[in-house]
Parts: C-alpha cells; structure tokens; sequence
C-alpha cells in the first residue's frame, strides 16, 4: 500500500495507544484500546501478514476487549471506579523512567539489527513435506508444532486458572450473569442474524487453513463470538462448569493433539507425521483444536461459575 | 527426544485427564507420580552415557525446535519429579478423597499437573520462544495456584509475572531478528555477527528472568505469595517454579551467550546474589510467623545461584573451577527443591497441629510430633549447608571455587550465608523442643502425611551421603578443561 496511508496508520496507532494510556477515563482507554488493537491488525494486513492481522483483531482487539469491558463492568458494580486515584507522581515519573529507558534500548536495538530476512525461504522449501500451501499453518502445526501444542494446553490451563476463582458455594454453576433481552430488541434480531454468518466464516476460516490465511485459533475465536452473542441475546444460557459434554469438548483439541505427539514418540518421532500422512492428520488436529479452542475462549470470558441457575 | 518430549507430555496428558475426571480426578497421582518419576529416572540412565536429545518431528533448527538433556537437566528433571511427586501425594490430604467436587479440589490437579509440565518443559528445552511457553504455562498455573492463599498477594505477582515475560519476549524477538534463529547453539555460533542488538535483547531477557526468579531487589512479590498460600502450593512455588527461570538464565548466559557476558554483567549477578543472600537473611531471621521465615529464607537462598556467575567465570573460558561452581549450582538447585519442599510441608502440618502459624505457637510441639519436627530439622540442615547434605555439597562446592579462583569476598558472604541460615532456622527449632510438657494437638487429616517431608528430607540429606553420581552427571556437559579440574575441587 501506498506511503501516505502507512505514515497515517502509524499516526493513528500512536495517537490511539497515547489516548488508551493517558486518558482519566477508563472506559475511554478501553475503547482506544479496542481501536488499537483494530489498527494494529490493519498494519499487519499492509505488512502481508494476513494469519497476524486475522489473529490480532479476532484475539487482540476483539476478545481482549471484551474482557476488559467485562472488567470494567464489574469494577463499576463493585464501586471501584469511584475511588480509584492516579498513583502519585514518583511513581508516574520511575514508570516514564523504565518505558523510556526499554523504548530507548529496544530502538537502539532496532537500528544495530543486521539485515537478514529470516526463515521465510526455508519454510518455503519445506512446507512441502507437509503437503500444506499455508506457511503459517506449516509453522504451527508443522515445524514448531511443539509451541502450539503447549499453548492450546495453555489455554487449558487458563481456564482451570478462572474456574479455580468460583464461590464454592455455587461450583458446578453457570458462569457469568443471566441474559434476557426483548424478543424484538436490537440484540434479539442480532443474535438471530449473525451467528449463522459467524458460523459460515468459523469454518471457512479452518477449512481454508490448510492452503490460505485462517487455522484453529482465529476460527476458533469467531465460533466463540458467536456462542457469546447468542448468549447475550438471551437464546441461550451458558452451559454447567460441571457438565461432562462440556468438558469433554475442552479437552477434545488438545487430546488429539497431543495424543498424536506421543504416539508419534512411541513410533520413534516425537511429533512427527507418518510419512504422505501429514496433511491428513494436521487436518484432524486443527479440527479438534477449532472446536476446543472456541468452547474454551467462549468459557474464558464467562468467567468462574456465579449462579446455581 | 522422545523420552524428552514424554516427561513434558505426559503430565500434560494428566492436566488433560484431571480436567475430565472430576472429584476422581485426585487418584491419578497414584498413577502420575510412580510414571513421571520412573521416565526421569530412565533418563538420568540414558544421559549418564552422553547427553540426549533431537529435533522434535524431524525439523532440524532453525526451522524446527531441538530438545536437549544434559546431566544437570536430567539431575534437576528427577529431583522434581520426586519433589512434585511427594508434594502431589501429599496434597490428597486437602484436595482428594472420596468428597464430592469443588472448586479447589478439581481445579488444584489441573493446574498442579501443568506447573510440573512448564518445569519438564523449561529444562527439556534449548528454544527461547519455545522456553517463554513453557515458563507462561508455569506461571499460569502458579498464579491461579498462589491465589488459593491471597488474591491479593497473587495479583501482585501476576503483575511482575507478566511484566518479567513481556521483557523476555521482548528480548527473544529481537534475538531471533538479530540473528534468525531462537536456538541457543545456534545463538552461540551466530551472536558474535550482531552484538550490540544480542546484548541488549541479553539484557530485556536477563530482567525478565531476574523479576520471575525473584532476585533481589525484584523479589517483593515473593515472601506474601509464597507465605500466604496453602501448604502444598507453598511448598510447590517455593521449591520449584522460581527455579525454572533462574535454569533459563543460566542457559541463555552459559550456553547461548558465552563469552558475551563482560566484568560488568557478571559482577552485578555476584553483587545481587550477595545482597539477595544477606537481605533475605535478616529478614529471616526477623521474622514472627514460620511461613514467612520460611519464604525470606527463599529469598536468600536464591541469591547463591547468582554467585555461580562470578564463580564459573560467566562462561567465557573453562577454568579449573568451573566444573566446580556448574556443579555447585546443581546441588543447590535440587537441595533447595527437596528441602524447601520439605520445611515448608513440615511447616504446614506443624501450623495445622499447633492451631497457629506463629513461631512461638510451636513451643514442645517435636514431642507432640515427632516425625514432623524430625523432617523439619532434616530439611533445615541442609539449608544451612551442614554436612552430610546435598546444601553442603553446594555451599562446599562454591566455597572451593571462590576461593580457587581468589574470589575470597563471596567466600565470606557464603560462610556468612551459611550462618545467618543457622540463626534462622535455629528459632523455630529451638521452639519446637522448648518446655517440658506435650502440648495437645489437633489429628492431622490423614496419619501419613508427616511422611512427606521425612521423605524430602531424607533425600535432601542422601543427595550429599551419595553426591559422587550426581555431581558426576552433573558436570558430565562440560568442556574437558573445566571437567580436568574437578578431581582437585572434590572432597
């Protein structure tokens, strides 16, 4: 894309990360973070870095922002917003002091970097074995498999982390608040409207994973946005933190895939595919994955149980 | 490399097991703990011939990620197998039976299972972006499990957690835009072609890694954390997942960077690590409550792997002494994990018995409980570095490479160490023979829980009777001239 909208994108992504960090209003700075996160992906998207941008805004702008919404919510419930004070001024200024500092080091850093383009010509070479037109797919399934592998039992790890927070008074419950809205309200008609779209870009995004920009994770997220707005507008309530169907779906991606790494271990490779096998079971995996991926976030932003019914 | 990759993957697979198997979900230590011991173990064997390792899938790096075992990995993947084995076995006590289902007692399992990934994973690893997941999935896990004490005191530390993950990530990017590869021996071939940028992602990561390791003056967030939460966590926090970043450390610098660290660098580790050891031990020994004695004293003890820097020369040539500072790290990483382990189980049952956690509630309580308070005073032994222990061989150790390599001044802050330890420790034991009568105390949930901390104590103590195998396998990676000089540093 041309240099002027680059200069103005960068522009922007300045001017909205200095709004969402010096603004008084919080509220405000999560939205100017929410519109950040939505420049950000379009930078990504004029540096060719499709997979990122898809990643940045379904993730960085989109579920983050969610959280902090919630986040915010609740601190208002709470009465926290009232009484929250700017921190005093030595701390502002050693905070300035250390980002300034890391800003100038990471700068300095950036300027002395020898030009070198990276792995991009290998993994080309490579993706090959792994009959897969998607490089990044390659990577993360393929190549550095092991990192992803870890990161969905992150994921895992995560949600027992939120549901580690329930009132034991209420564990097994329904997580989040109880949603009702006016059967012809806003939120009625979106929640009828958009999900079958959501559903139809879900899965397009993990079928075309394999050969074009999309995988697990970004059309994991989708399906999740799709669950919370059928929740939000009151069709559905969230399901029991003890249900076993629930939970044998979160578990679902990440024991395949890392059943498939250990029976690879027992055959001699350890997250190897059989030989003219790969794509078929990197297919399987990111299937697994989308489904458990989705449920999880969707049950990451619920949040720990909160009500019996 | 499939052995490597089974001891992160298998309790991963009992992360993935526990999630689905609700309140029955506690028996799988029964079946973890024998498994996961056993794979570190057959490891240690393996490593013992040379060191193991490969590229996972085939995918040699810079493309793929390499797991790697030398023998202070397979020594340091053992000892937390049986530290978290004890410790998980322990925790039935709070978090198993046949009770019906509740928050902590299904979430404990999942998160506990994951802690021990990220450690299996952390020293299995070689990859700097494959090391930040493994280091976030242990965080993760060793948040959520802080918060089971204080909400507040595990905020805390997720914020430095996080803030001290972000540096390394920082830093790991810019390594692998400096020289296209985030393997350390890649690193090491390639550093010398982009020195500025490697030394200043160097220091992004060092940061990071300091504020996770709690080094002094970084280390507020520990004593709160540690010392609020439940006894098993406590013991799980202190023992093993300040070690993890402090292995990472000490790979990035001896490993990826060698050669790179200047005097500048390498006096300031010594100089925190002695500030670390004697700042943690006044507070220590100022203490009131037993669990906070017991987290300062993690502070200080932490400060000693920090002298390993200055001891081993950072790296940079193999002296004769070397092999004998490497090997010093090693016995004082796997002795504080079995002991740390240990005093901070011994502690809770003894916090449980007496009905309070205050040093003075323990008056009489070693004839009340003996086996605990026989546990106890084990663990604290080798903390203070007495013989026979494996702390001793640690401090022995460092002793004799200070001294060989004329650092006679952190020879002094380890004796000193050394004795600040003993007043510490001394207080509580001293209280726990106080008086005449037996105090009356309250059953324990469970009659062989006090076997607990004997066992870490007792192995804490076997690691110094029986230290010519592991030190050994410790020093078995290192170049020939540091490996020749070891014959005279031994005992």
């Amino acid at each position: 894309m041309s240099l002027a909208f680059d200069l103005a994108l960068c522009a922007f992504i300045l001017g909205a990360a200095a709004l969402a960090v010096a603004g008084r209003n919080l509220f405000g700075s999560v939205v100017f973070y929410i519109v950040y996160g939505v420049l950000i992906a379009l930078a990504w998207l004029s540096l060719g870095a499709v997979d990122v941008a898809l990643a940045e805004a379904a993730i960085g702008a989109g579920v983050t922002g969610v959280l902090l919404i919630g986040a915010w919510q609740g601190m208002k419930e709470a009465g926290a917003l009232e009484d929250s004070q700017a921190p005093p001024w030595p701390v502002r200024l050693w905070a300035a002091l250390g980002a300034a500092l890391t800003g100038g080091l990471v700068i300095t850093a950036i300027i002395a970097l020898p030009g070198q383009d990276g792995l991009t010509r290998t993994v080309a070479d490579e993706q090959g074995a792994l009959a897969l037109g998607n490089p990044v797919t390659a990577v993360l399934l393929g190549f550095r498999a092991y990192d992803t592998l870890l990161e969905t039992l992150v994921l895992s790890a995560a949600l027992a982390a939120v549901w580690s927070l329930s009132p034991e008074r209420v564990w097994g419950g329904i997580p989040g608040p109880k949603h009702v809205s006016r059967p012809d309200g806003v939120m009625a008609s979106f929640g009828r409207l958009l999900p079958p779209l959501g559903l139809l870009v879900g899965v397009y995004l993990v079928w075309a994973g394999a050969d074009q920009p999309g995988g697990a994770f970004q059309a994991g997220t989708v399906l999740a946005a799709v669950w919370i707005l059928i929740v939000l507008s009151g069709l559905r309530d969230e399901p029991r933190v003890s249900s076993l169907p629930l939970r044998a779906v979160i578990i679902a991606g990440p024991a395949v895939f890392l059943g498939a790494g250990l029976a690879g271990a027992l055959a001699g490779q350890a997250l190897g595919y059989p030989p003219g096998y790969a794509r078929t079971a990197i297919l399987i995996i990111e299937y697994a994955l989308t489904v458990s991926i989705a449920a999880t976030l969707a049950l990451l932003i619920a949040g720990p149980a909160r009500r019996l019914s | 490399m499939n052995l490597l990759f089974a001891l992160a993957g298998a309790p991963l697979a009992f992360l993935l097991a526990s999630l689905i198997a609700g309140r029955h979900g506690a028996r799988l230590i029964w079946i973890a703990a024998p498994v996961i011991t056993a794979l570190a173990f057959w490891l240690a064997l393996e490593t013992h011939a040379r060191p193991q390792g490969g590229a996972l899938g085939g995918w040699m790096p810079p493309l793929g990620i390499a797991l790697e075992a030398d023998g202070l990995g397979a020594v340091l993947l053992l000892t937390c197998a049986l530290t978290a084995s004890v410790t998980g076995l322990f925790a039935l006590g709070r978090y198993g039976g046949a009770r019906p289902e509740s928050a902590r007692r299904y979430t404990f399992w999942p998160l506990f299972y994951g802690l021990w990934a990220g450690m299996n994973a952390v020293l299995v690893s070689r990859d700097l972006f494959n090391l930040y997941v493994a280091i976030e999935l242990l965080s993760i896990c060793a948040v959520a499990l802080a918060a089971f004490g204080s909400r507040q005191a595990a905020v805390n530390y997720m914020m430095i957690a996080l803030a001290g993950s972000l540096a390394y990530l920082l830093g790991a990017v810019l390594i692998y835009a400096a020289l296209g590869t985030l393997d350390m021996s890649l690193i090491a071939q390639r550093a010398p072609e982009a020195r500025a940028s490697v030394l200043i992602a160097a220091a992004l990561i060092t940061g990071g890694l300091m504020a996770k390791t709690a080094l002094f003056p970084l280390h507020g967030w520990l004593p709160p954390a540690h010392g609020a939460a439940p006894t098993a966590v406590s013991a799980l926090l202190s023992a093993l997942v300040v070690k993890a970043s402090f292995v990472i450390l000490a790979r990035v610098w001896f490993e990826g960077l060698p050669g790179l660290a200047g005097a500048g660098v390498i006096t300031a580790f010594g100089v925190l690590g002695a500030a670390a050891i004697v700042y943690g031990s006044v507070l220590a020994i100022t203490q009131t409550g037993l669990k906070a004695l017991i987290a300062y004293s993690t502070v200080a003890q932490l400060g000693y792997l920090f002298l390993v820097f200055p001891l081993a020369g950072g790296g940079e040539s193999a002296t004769p002494w070397t092999a004998g500072a490497w090997g010093a790290m090693g016995f004082h990483l796997s002795a504080h994990m079995l002991a740390k382990a240990g005093l901070f189980l011994a502690a809770g049952l003894m916090i449980y018995g007496a009905g309070g956690g205050r040093i003075a509630d323990l008056t009489g309580l070693a004839r009340a409980m003996p086996v605990t308070s026989l546990a106890f005073g084990l663990c604290a032994v080798s903390l203070m570095g007495l013989p026979p222990s494996g702390g001793f061989m640690a401090k022995y150790l460092m002793l004799i490479a200070a001294l060989a390599s004329g650092q006679w001044h952190y020879a002094l802050v380890i004796l000193a160490g050394g004795l600040m330890a003993a007043a510490y420790l001394f207080k509580p034991l001293a209280r726990l023979f106080a008086g005449t009568g037996t105090p009356a105390i309250r059953a324990l949930p469970h009659r062989s829980m006090a076997l607990a901390p004997l066992v870490l104590g007792a192995a804490a103590i076997a690691l110094g009777l029986l230290s010519a195998e592991p030190y050994a396998l410790m020093v078995s990676g290192l170049p020939e001239a540091g490996e020749a000089g070891l014959e005279e540093a031994e005992p």
